[in-house]
């Protein structure tokens, strides 16, 4: 074989991988990624709050079971997915904090004076470091903190009456001697 | 019975395409005429056969004959017939078919406008053609049928999504397939001479309108998109960067790329493998967009019905259509050696550049696509979302709006840059100039926005430059080239002040408060219920006024639709040629009628869309230049002389 031909086969080799690839995706499910931080600690955290001047560390939640929902108001899911994490806040099951991800402030602001705040805080990661360190694959996800502050559950994609009944509530029973 | 013709026509296209996929093929390798000649007719008839398949499905949603299981999922007794015709391609099974009847729209177009072609050449092009229809009439009659019945039928249906009750979302569908479907062609056509051996200037030349339609019919189809995003979605976007968007967008730049170098390759003979392999990226990254939207790898606004086995059919469809045509084409590699010679100051080079561009563009763009998929194949997660995508696109826009004017004014093959900058500089002060004037006017603006600024004036005033001073006459595809031109320039300054100097405030309003807002009095009167067709609204009314004057009475509603539980926000807007203002509504704050409301003022979205617009007129006007159309009496002309010589 000469060298055009090995050059023009490179196309094909390229686009075979990324058929591989796409194949492999296929088989998964986006939304049963497992999170290497399951029974795990929080990672060590200290970010603005979006509605007051406070800082918010692992400090201030300590005690608390709740549920922190990473959204943006870039993303299209999160809008589907807000009613129901505004129906159960609504519920006062465990407190619901979001982390507003790579996100512009005044935007995120309209976003949920528009759609309304079901929020009890929300801290602000407008580069998205500290998602990183929670392994955010994208927004929406939605982790289960418990009191002592070891994450319990994630959720990849939007919150629906299944996962809630299904995943978090039981969960939320098994844990909840941990609130102080 | 309806549903079982439909069913029955559909089946019988699926067999017209296997026909039109094989039958001229095999005439073309065993070199008999008669198999070659069936091509024409098999296209005419397999557009007829799947045209009354599709006619069928949207007299079935006309009827409202809920025994058919895709109709009574999306369309109910009370949706309005407009809706109800538009529901016919409203989710995954009929857009399919939609996508299909157009495929062979563009075929049995091939087949009429192929005149100057050889038998052999029809022969071909129309086969790839049919391979390609063959595939999808198999993907939508196996996997995506929507002929099934579910007896007994329920009483009533359910409903068309409400965010898809919309006017753009009647046009859009079909003419984004248009752009889609219509990058099949230089596809078909490359490969059909790839299976000759043989690509000359004919070939190209032939496959440049076929080009500039598709593109045309893309650049349009995603301007509506845009513009259903703009003011459908209620927040003011006019592009998210969402996986959809993304899949049209994809070969929207390889076919950007394509046109441009179609230029070089036809007029120079450089660049063909290039071309090539561009009118294979263009097609394929048609196919790998519609496997993203249908598959259900990744998540989208779109929502489309998605299924892995569909995923897997489309996937394979992909790699058969993209594989087997790089394939080809490597095994074909030697004979695409380009003979032009050219010199780095050139033309050709300027030219190559832009393909480059463009494709480095298309390739981020997918990239950031793909990403999270890549990274889940390690293991990892990773998200991208529009910071990556804005500031990418912009790094590759800015250099792009500098060589363009250059790549005009340059010449073939050997240039010198100092000739092209003499003639370029009174070009260069009055953009200067211009920009300097835009800047003080609408001061304070930042550096993205006014290198903006100054990219689009630089354009605008090189194409106008170049008209004026363009010796010999002004051809189609000239004129086609520079409209397109200013739409980039159009667009480059819409987006820079839409994007940098818009305004936008959210508060509180009671009735009968009123809000000034740069300049603009804007009255809240208060909100009422209405019954309106099949949903139920809170009707916002707004008076806005300028000077005392009253400049509109806006109307932003928040729809209830009973069949699906999520209120719809539905904005108002005052369009105009320098601004839009944007109001929509938020949720009701108390009792005494004070809601949140949301108050945008855009300036100069409307070019943007215009420059797109433009751009799409450019490319039709391009593509019906004479000199395409000529080509079959010159054809004959050259066969009559080598007649004679003979």
């Amino acid at each position: 074989m000469n060298k055009t031909v090995l050059k023009a086969l490179i196309p094909l080799v390229l686009f075979l991988s990324l058929v591989f690839l796409l194949y492999n995706g296929l088989g998964k499910d986006t939304r049963l990624l497992p999170s290497a931080l399951i029974n795990k600690p929080v990672p060590t955290f200290s970010l603005p709050s979006l509605l007051n001047n406070k800082t918010l560390s692992n400090e201030s939640f300590k005690g608390q079971m709740y549920l922190l929902n990473v959204w943006a108001s870039w993303c299209p899911n999160c809008r589907v997915e807000h009613p129901m994490v505004t129906e159960f806040a609504r519920q006062n099951i465990i407190p619901v904090y979001g982390l507003n991800y790579k996100d512009d402030d005044a935007t995120a602001k309209a976003w949920l004076n528009q759609f309304g705040n079901p929020y009890s805080d929300i801290l602000v990661d407008s580069k998205g470091l500290v998602g990183i360190d929670f392994g955010v694959y994208g927004a929406p996800e939605t982790f289960l903190i418990d009191g002592d502050g070891i994450i319990r559950h994630k959720i990849v994609g939007e919150l629906n009456p299944q996962n809630i009944q299904n995943e978090l509530l039981p969960l939320i029973e098994k844990y909840k001697n941990t609130i102080k | 019975m309806l549903a079982e013709i439909g069913q029955f026509t559909l089946a019988f296209g699926m067999l017209l395409a296997s026909l039109l996929a094989a039958l001229p093929l095999y005439g073309y390798f065993s070199n008999n005429e008669k198999f070659m000649h069936t091509a024409r007719p098999l296209a005419y008839l397999q557009l007829i056969f799947l045209l009354v398949s599709f006619l069928i499905l949207v007299a079935l949603f006309i009827s409202q004959d809920f025994s058919v299981a895709y109709v009574w999922r999306n369309s109910n007794l009370a949706l309005p017939l407009r809706y109800r015709i538009s529901a016919t391609w409203g989710a995954h099974e009929g857009s399919m078919l939609l996508w299909l009847v157009i495929q062979t729209i563009w075929t049995a177009a091939v087949a009429f406008y192929s005149k100057s072609l050889s038998r052999s050449q029809v022969a071909r092009v129309l086969s790839v053609l049919g391979i390609i229809s063959l595939g999808f009439t198999a993907f939508v009659f196996f996997t995506s049928n929507p002929f099934l019945r579910s007896i007994p039928a329920p009483f009533d249906g359910n409903d068309l999504n409400p965010l898809l009750q919309d006017v753009g979302l009647i046009i859009h569908p079909p003419i984004l397939y248009m752009g889609y479907v219509g990058m099949s062609v230089p596809f078909a056509i490359s490969i059909a001479a790839l299976l000759g051996g043989k690509i000359d200037e004919t070939w190209i030349r032939w496959s440049r309108p076929w080009t500039n339609a598709a593109w045309g019919f893309l650049t349009f189809g995603i301007v509506l998109g845009s513009w259903w995003a703009y003011y459908e979605l209620g927040w003011g976007g006019w592009w998210f960067w969402d996986p959809v968007e993304n899949a049209s967008f994809l070969p929207w730049l390889a076919g950007t790329a394509l046109i441009h170098v179609q230029a070089v390759s036809e007029k120079r003979n450089a660049f063909r493998g290039w071309t090539v392999l561009l009118a294979i990226l263009g097609f394929s990254l048609s196919v790998l967009g519609t496997f993203l939207v249908r598959s259900g790898v990744l998540t989208s606004v779109h929502a489309f019905a998605s299924d892995p086995k569909r995923g897997v059919f489309v996937l394979t469809l992909l790699a058969i259509y993209a594989g087997g045509a790089l394939f080809l084409y490597a095994l074909r590699a030697n004979k695409l050696k380009s003979q032009g010679g050219f010199q780095l100051s050139s033309r050709e080079t300027l030219l190559l550049a832009n393909s480059i561009i463009f494709s480095v563009a298309c390739f981020m763009v997918l990239l950031g696509t793909l990403f999270p998929l890549f990274f889940e194949a390690f293991g990892k997660k990773i998200s991208v979302g529009p910071p990556y995508f804005g500031s990418m696109f912009f790094m590759m826009m800015m250099p792009m709006a500098v060589l363009l004017p250059l790549g005009m004014y340059y010449r073939w093959q050997k240039d010198e840059l100092t000739r092209v900058l003499k003639q370029l500089l009174p070009s260069l002060v009055i953009t200067l100039v211009l920009a300097v004037v835009v800047w003080f006017f609408f001061k304070p603006l930042n550096l993205k926005a006014s290198l903006g600024v100054f990219g689009g004036a630089w354009v605008f005033v090189t194409a106008m430059f170049y008209l004026k001073d363009y010796k010999g006459k002004l051809t189609r595809a000239v004129w086609g080239m520079q409209i397109a031109h200013i739409g980039v320039a159009i667009y480059l300054f819409g987006v820079s002040m839409t994007e940098h100097t818009d305004f936008e405030i959210d508060s509180l309003m009671n009735p009968g408060e009123v809000k000034m807002v740069q300049g603009y009095a804007i009255e809240f009167k208060g909100v009422e219920v209405k019954q309106i067709e099949n949903y139920r609204a809170s009707q916002g009314h707004f008076v806005v006024s300028k000077n005392g004057k009253i400049v509109a009475e806006m109307n932003p509603q928040k729809r209830y639709y009973p069949k699906r539980g999520n209120p719809m926000t539905e904005a108002a807007i005052d369009p105009g040629f320098s601004r839009d203002l944007y109001i929509s509504l938020g949720e009701q704050i108390n009792d005494q009628g004070g809601w949140a409301v949301r108050i945008y003022i855009k300036p100069f979205i409307r070019w943007m869309w215009g420059g797109g617009i433009l751009m799409m007129l450019g490319g039709f006007w391009a593509a019906s230049d004479r000199r395409y159309f000529r080509h079959a009496k010159l054809l004959k002309q050259k066969n009559i002389d080598k007649y004679l010589k003979a």
